[in-house]
């Protein structure tokens, strides 16, 4: 089986201001001591990675959260340092950090720049006041406007804007408004996704006591069915179910995550998948500031039926699709023999297409992914 | 064996009432169990039983107790099975002994099934004395309890012991009051052999372990016994009593006694319950009074839920009829279904035991079909059929009429509720018969119902209306003619078997509607649109539609979510191996069962 001559990583801040009602990641709010020794713990991970795992090049870099932003500048120049430092960086890396509107600063964004930081995504969700409120967001759109100043000022060109539909009382109007307000702004990526209620969030406590009103299964499609058409309209591309970008600036870091690239994941509650497994850090944060090196629990030992399986549900997410030929390249199996039935099943039901080298969703298979993945389980 | 030192008895209660942990505080107070090998509840020895906190099959222990007369007393303390479904068997029980406690809680009072053990026991010229429980909880009412059951039931109370089972509270009371207000048993010891069989198990390595009340005459190993009803002859292995929770082997059982009798029996079937036991070689005149064949009175379809495992599940059914000679089962096979058994039960309970067994012991996944009562079938040609599967229910054409079984139900209810569980009893179809206030709060109503509306909801529909305070009874009284339909179930055009039920006229379009309503529910959206559609002779009069399928995708997937998401795919995929299909529609097993849970309410 051919592996990836690349790799990424990812790096978790799991600080925030306050926690958002949807949000469902390893996050908290912190003290100034607690953040710098969890900066100290990361930097001893990302050193152990590097010399005792990683032995390719990196190509991609993530700092996500939480809400990483919330760091002081030096702390990320820090944590880049080291990576710089301890890793083998591709010349034309893509070095990406989460940050929030409200938390940025001129001297922030100068560190990032210093850092050798390459793209800024932006976690907007909603250009309407309300929304953002609903949300439990820290900030307003006013906020967002500033923070887009700061970074393109700074010299940042690669920007993503995080949005969401399906806020609860979110109508297809004001989704229009947000898409066509953000796109006007021309960043050069945006993330459009469907709110999804987890269980242990304050949103799905309420989805339980049928005290949240988002908008219906017909009406989600008609947004997300909408987005694609009004991005294209201002020239971005859809390349993933709820990824656009112009071209060339598709996110190659998450693209990795659908094409098999191993990463490595630092600091607490990261995932990791490298030499076929599936790894994770525990979620406990002084545990991990007294021991960061004691991480990387195997999760999933992945067989090659499995590395297929992934393949498939992972790679059909994108536009694209996968290719009859890089499957068979890497698993030297022919993907017509291994899943024929499911495949000409989908095919019948009007959700995959054929066309030549490629397998991709159609748009009805768009909207039911999950139909179709089932059948690569 | 000096027979005024042997007492033979029962507890009889309302479910919750305490039976089960007076009967242990019991057997710990005669010290025969170290407290170590007390299990928290030593009769009740089968998990599922102590789970629902009810007895299923009855058994007996024998105890020493020494009383301060200074005598020592054997105890045979016979436990018997609380439950409606089980009173053939509570009755064969209550044959076996000579007297009973009666168990009242000093906070609920007297309940109607209560009264219904308590007239089976007297019925059976027990003598009973009433002890009341729970008196250290704070609602406790002692006094007003005790005028109650002299004023509802009868019996004298004014001495009844006050005790509290849970604690330990005033135990040995009771087990005096066993010793002067049971009667020792009568009989003759050199009489021919009559001996009750009040229950009966199947072990593996002794075969039938039949357990008996000795009326008259011995029984030893090699005396030749025939059961009088069934006409099965063997010769004894091995006689013996029941110590708590093991079998313990004696050199002979006399009249008065309790004990047990294996004799290389081999199934359960030759033991019938309520059969008389007697030497083949010396036999008594008369069988003992009372004995009754058992018919099962709900019948519902089982299948597995996994095909590949019918023939598991046709085991395990055999291995559960080795133990439960009322389950009875045939061959049954249905286009949605597949291969599976027609099953017949005593009763609603009767059915939820064996599946949880089933699904328990035997570790099978069930779809088990609605419930249906046997239907008598009057055909044009003058034959008569039991119908037990809606599905076999002939051409329209072919039928004169038909009969449904009627029950006499007896409820009791505190007097806020009366109205609405008379409305009930009305919209059920019942006749109304009498009410009689048992005291200034509460009233017995009795009602005539037709069976097949009592085994879907009733008890759920008595207790959300009644908000818990009505208790119920009831007793199959016969078959009457009836206006009834056979309702059949479209889904996506195709007729599915298994949710054809038979239905009263009336209530055709009510439940016709309220099944598409449920069903609905239960089936997940498909790729395309499905109708539903309730039909009675062909004629649709119910429909509803499952919208096709708009959305199911994941709008977030990166590297921490992978497994976590390919976790839900495969749940996703996994749910539909379990579902069953019928033409290109997907349903689950749970829609089956869910003409069963048609919420009255709606």
């Amino acid at each position: 089986m051919k592996i990836s001559d690349t790799s990424e990583i990812y790096i978790h801040i799991p600080f925030c201001v306050r926690k958002c009602l949807y949000c469902d990641f390893t996050s908290f709010p912190a003290d100034d001591d607690i953040r710098e020794k969890y900066v100290d713990a990361l930097t001893q991970e990302l050193y152990f990675i590097a010399n005792e795992k990683c032995h390719t090049a990196i190509s991609a870099v993530f700092i996500g959260g939480g809400t990483p932003s919330v760091l002081p500048g030096d702390k990320i120049q820090k944590i880049m340092e080291c990576v710089r430092s301890n890793f083998d960086l591709c010349d034309d890396a893509e070095i990406t950090i989460e940050c929030n509107p409200g938390t940025l600063s001129e001297d922030k964004v100068r560190a990032y720049k210093q850092s050798g930081i390459n793209r800024i995504s932006l976690g907007l969700q909603s250009s309407n006041d309300e929304e953002l409120k609903k949300l439990g967001r820290i900030h307003t759109y006013d906020d967002f406007l500033k923070s887009r100043e700061l970074v393109k000022n700074a010299g940042f060109t690669n920007i993503n804007v995080d949005l969401m539909n399906d806020i609860p009382g979110q109508r297809i109007k004001s989704w229009e408004q947000t898409l066509r307000n953000v796109s006007d702004l021309e960043p050069s990526h945006i993330s459009a996704y469907s709110l999804i209620v987890e269980d242990d969030t304050p949103f799905g406590e309420m989805k339980k006591n049928g005290e949240l009103e988002i908008p219906d299964e017909d009406t989600d499609r008609m947004m997300y069915h909408m987005t694609s058409g009004i991005l294209s309209e201002y020239g971005y591309e859809r390349y993933e179910i709820s990824n656009y970008a112009k071209k060339g600036y598709e996110c190659r870091h998450n693209t990795g995550y659908w094409t098999g690239v191993p990463y490595y994941g630092a600091g607490i509650d990261a995932s990791s998948y490298y030499d076929n497994c599936r790894f994770v850090n525990s979620d406990d944060i002084l545990g991990y500031i007294k021991d960061p090196l004691n991480g990387h629990f195997l999760i999933e030992k992945l067989k090659k039926n499995d590395l297929m399986s992934e393949y498939m549900i992972l790679g059909l997410r994108m536009i694209k699709g996968v290719s009859y030929s890089c499957f068979e390249e890497r698993f030297s199996e022919s993907l017509d023999k291994i899943y024929e039935e499911r495949i000409a099943k989908n095919i019948a039901d009007g959700l995959l297409k054929r066309d030549d080298d490629r397998l991709f969703l159609t748009e009805r298979g768009l909207d039911l992914a999950n139909v179709v993945m089932q059948g690569f389980i | 064996m000096d027979k005024s030192l042997i007492r033979n008895f029962c507890i009889v209660a309302h479910i919750d009432h305490g039976k089960s942990t007076l009967a242990d505080r019991i057997i710990e107070k005669t010290g025969l169990l170290t407290a170590r090998e007390m299990q928290e509840q030593v009769l009740d020895n089968m998990d599922l039983e102590r789970e629902r906190g009810i007895t299923i099959k009855s058994q007996a222990v024998r105890t020493v107790f020494k009383s301060k007369d200074g005598n020592e007393y054997i105890f045979n303390l016979i436990d018997t099975p609380g439950h409606v479904d089980f009173n053939y068997e509570v009755s064969r029980s209550l044959a076996a002994c000579d007297g009973a406690i009666l168990v009242v809680d000093a906070a609920q009072g007297v309940e109607a099934q209560t009264l219904a053990n308590v007239y089976l026991a007297l019925d059976h010229g027990l003598d009973v004395f009433p002890v009341i429980n729970k008196i250290d909880l704070p609602s406790a009412e002692p006094e007003r309890v005790i005028e109650e059951i002299e004023d509802v039931i009868g019996i004298e109370a004014q001495d009844a012991p006050l005790i509290s089972a849970k604690n330990g509270i005033g135990i040995d009371e009771v087990l005096e009051a066993v010793v002067t207000k049971v009667p020792a048993p009568k009989g003759d010891e050199n009489a021919p052999l009559s001996a009750l069989i009040f229950d009966s198990l199947y072990d593996s390595y002794k075969g039938v372990i039949v357990f008996v009340r000795i009326m008259d005459g011995t029984v030893k190993k090699g005396t030749k016994i025939r059961m009088m009803a069934t006409g099965a002859c063997e010769e004894v292995v091995e006689v013996g009593y029941f110590g708590a929770g093991r079998f313990i082997p004696c050199d002979e059982l006399s009249a008065g006694m309790v004990g047990y009798i294996t004799a290389s029996i081999k199934t359960l079937s030759e033991t019938a319950v309520g059969d008389t036991v007697t030497d083949a070689d010396n036999p008594c005149s008369e069988p003992l009074p009372g004995y009754k064949k058992v018919q099962p009175v709900v019948y519902c379809g089982v299948y597995p839920a996994d095909s590949s495992k019918y023939e598991d599940l046709k085991e395990a059914l055999e291995k559960l009829q080795l133990n439960d000679a009322s389950l009875f089962y045939e061959p049954e096979t249905s286009l949605a279904l597949g291969f599976g058994y027609r099953c017949g039960f005593l009763g609603l309970l009767h059915l939820d035991i064996i599946q949880e067994r089933l699904e328990r012991e035997y570790d099978l996944d069930l779809v088990t079909t609605a419930p249906s009562v046997v239907y008598k079938v009057y055909k044009t040609d003058g034959t008569v059929i039991d119908l037990t599967n809606p599905s076999n229910l002939p051409d329209p054409s072919e039928i004169d009429y038909m009969e449904e079984p009627i029950v006499d139900a007896e409820i009791m209810v505190t007097k806020d509720y009366v109205g609405s569980i008379m409305e009930l009893c009305q919209q059920r179809r019942g006749r109304y018969i009498s009410m009689e206030y048992i005291d200034a709060g509460r009233a017995l109503l009795k009602y005539e119902l037709p069976l097949n509306e009592i085994i879907y909801d009733f008890f759920d529909a008595l207790k959300s209306r009644s908000k818990g305070y009505a208790s119920f009874d009831y007793d199959l009284k016969g078959y009457e003619k009836s206006t009834l339909a056979k309702l059949d179930i479209l889904i996506n055009k195709e007729q599915v078997d298994a949710l054809s039920f038979i239905v009263h006229g009336d209530s055709a379009y009510d439940r016709g509607r309220r099944m598409c309503e449920k069903l609905k529910e239960e089936i997940p959206r498909h790729l395309f649109e499905i109708p539903i559609q309730a039909c009675v002779g062909g004629r649709v009069i119910a429909r509803e539609t499952v919208k096709a399928m708009r959305k199911d995708v994941l709008a977030k997937c990166y590297g921490g979510d992978i497994t976590r998401k390919k976790k839900l795919l495969e749940k996703q995929k996994e749910g539909k191996k379990r579902m069953r299909q019928v033409g290109n529609v997907e349903i689950p097993q749970s829609a089956f069962m869910s003409v069963l849970k048609l919420d009255e309410d709606k």
